[in-house]
């Protein structure tokens, strides 16, 4: 098992950045880490790499505990910060030479290496270029081509597609997909088609705590628990009206006129909101059934999650 | 610690921090010793280099903090600091690769001076007539000021990711370790002890080894300041860890 995270929290002050979460990584996964923001991904990364300490638990990378061995955790893992800091003033060969030395690659093989990690990388014509004069999607380029360099066994990229225009955002999903064969790879990100794009597997994290952990299918058909409507009126409606009607759960309102209503799964309630509409003597200029996506189990986790809390 | 180091470097290089540190520490210096009327050796009527070595450190507070203010600040406020401690680098690594890589630069900068001594040299009267161990103790002293300088400037660095104010703290430390511990001994409230004050000035000791006298004493209070420092940084850099 090649990343293992055990019951690990992390406290900041009063808060608890992360709260007792579990769960493990095999080598030859690619596992999305998804959450809204401050869930405490980049947290959970954080102290994966070594730049954090856990407060309490053990965070166990390739074998070697982050506490107990961190050099040798670093050695093994290649990581992508959330930011992706560079070196501005350096030029993008020069960046990554620096890198590789830092592994204790030299030579020979460092120049190969480098040369290689710019071809893949699609970074060629950029490689004479200081940084600083490169923009954000060449910069993320290199920050992955970094954490590359040296072939690690554990990939942890933090929001690595950020910022990508939609040609370079396949690009680099297609180079992830591509390395990380027989790679343990955790990334984090909240752009959904992209986990639908190359994880095996999804773990959602929301606020510090662990609320799925599954196969991108399971995690799909546990969705047909609701199936969500969006529908459009023109007119006055309010919530509550809309709520009593029969088969629904639950009701948003996303705009003026414009609701979210999740139904329970089966039954489907677009005849009943037309006849809502006829009613009510109101235009309804809008109704579409949701594909149940990873956006809306998201969504669901997350919220539900949220407003659980809240009531507590 | 040596990638860090080369890095370090080319970075000064590439900027122009390397060149304009070099350049005007050379032309400031060079205008005192031999062209400013008040300061200028080929009017004092010495063949001695009092100039540059009584010159040089007040000029090293400001230069030397310039160039390590960006060491931990900057790597701090751009975030690379987090990339850095994340790679297979021991904190003294990253600690030492910076300060030596500062203290190479200022070295760059002393270089150009031995110039000044051959000089001397053969414009003495008659040629020759330059006490030579004075001056190799006075290099031995300045190099080892240097290294203090940038030993607190490395510190004071780490201590924020501004970088403005790690160069003013750094600048008032160097100030207070080359003549403020001096001029606390002259109080007379501290009459009874100014000698033990005095001696955890930088002034003490410069003073003693530009005599040409190379005391192991002086030597290693130098070696224990940069040591010092360099490990209080050692331990703010380890205070994430907490």
């Amino acid at each position: 098992m090649s990343l293992q995270i055990q019951h690990v929290t992390k406290q900041y002050d009063q808060q608890k950045a992360v709260d007792d979460i579990s769960f493990n990584v095999q080598e030859g996964e690619i596992v999305g880490f998804l959450g809204p923001n401050g869930a405490g991904k980049s947290t959970t990364m954080k102290m994966a790499t070594c730049f954090l300490p856990p407060t309490s638990g053990d965070v166990i990378v390739a074998g070697f505990n982050v506490m107990e061995n961190p050099m040798e955790v670093k050695k093994v893992t290649g990581y992508l910060p959330e930011h992706n800091p560079l070196y501005l003033d350096l030029y993008v060969h020069e960046y990554l030479e620096f890198i590789g030395g830092l592994y204790g690659i030299g030579g020979k093989v460092l120049k190969s290496r480098v040369g290689e990690m710019i071809e893949r990388c699609g970074l060629t014509r950029e490689q004479n270029k200081k940084i600083e004069s490169l923009s954000k999607g060449y910069r993320q380029r290199i920050g992955l081509a970094q954490a590359l360099l040296h072939d690690p066994k554990v990939l942890i990229l933090d929001e690595p597609t950020s910022g990508l225009d939609p040609n370079q955002l396949i690009e680099i999903r297609k180079l992830i997909k591509e390395v990380s064969k027989n790679k343990t790879v955790i990334f984090s990100t909240h752009i959904m088609q992209e986990v639908q794009a190359i994880c095996d597997r999804v773990v959602v994290i929301n606020k510090g705590k662990i609320v799925a952990d599954d196969s991108l299918q399971n995690l799909l058909q546990r969705s047909d628990a609701g199936v969500s409507v969006m529908v459009e009126f023109e007119g006055n409606v309010e919530a509550n009206e809309l709520s009593v009607l029969k088969g629904v759960i639950r009701v948003q309102e996303v705009s003026k006129g414009k609701f979210s209503v999740v139904a329970a799964s089966g039954v489907d309630i677009r005849p009943e909101l037309f006849r809502f509409a006829a009613d009510k003597n109101l235009s309804l200029v809008g109704l579409k059934q949701e594909e149940a996506s990873l956006e809306s189990i998201f969504r669901d986790l997350t919220i539900v999650s949220t407003s659980i809390e809240n009531e507590l | 610690m040596l990638q860090i180091l080369s890095k370090e470097f080319k970075s000064f290089l590439n900027s122009l921090i390397a060149y304009v540190v070099i350049g005007v520490f050379l032309v400031g210096m060079g205008l005192l010793a031999w062209v400013f009327p008040e300061t200028s050796i080929l009017d004092s009527g010495y063949a001695d280099m009092f100039t540059l070595f009584s010159v040089a450190p007040f000029v090293f507070i400001f230069l030397v903090p310039a160039i390590t203010m960006r060491s931990f600040a900057e790597e701090r406020k751009s975030g690379t600091m987090e990339m850095l401690l994340t790679k297979p680098l021991s904190d003294w690594d990253i600690i030492l690769g910076k300060f030596l890589a500062s203290f190479l630069l200022v070295l760059f900068a002393l270089l150009p001076t031995i110039v000044y001594y051959f000089s001397i040299y053969s414009l003495g009267n008659p040629i020759g007539n330059i006490d030579t161990s004075g001056v190799i103790g006075s290099y031995i002293g300045l190099i080892l000021l240097a290294a203090i300088f940038c030993a607190v400037g490395i510190f004071a660095s780490s201590i924020t990711p501004n970088q403005i104010v790690a160069f003013v703290c750094a600048a008032f430390l160097c100030f207070i370790f080359f003549t403020g511990f001096d001029s606390l001994a002259s109080l007379n409230f501290f009459s009874a002890n100014a000698l033990f004050i005095k001696q955890f000035g930088i002034t003490y000791h410069y003073d003693s080894l530009s005599k040409g006298l190379i005391d192991s004493r002086d030597v290693l209070y130098f070696l224990s300041v940069i040591f010092v420092m360099l490990s209080i940084t050692k331990l703010i850099l380890g205070s994430r860890q907490w």
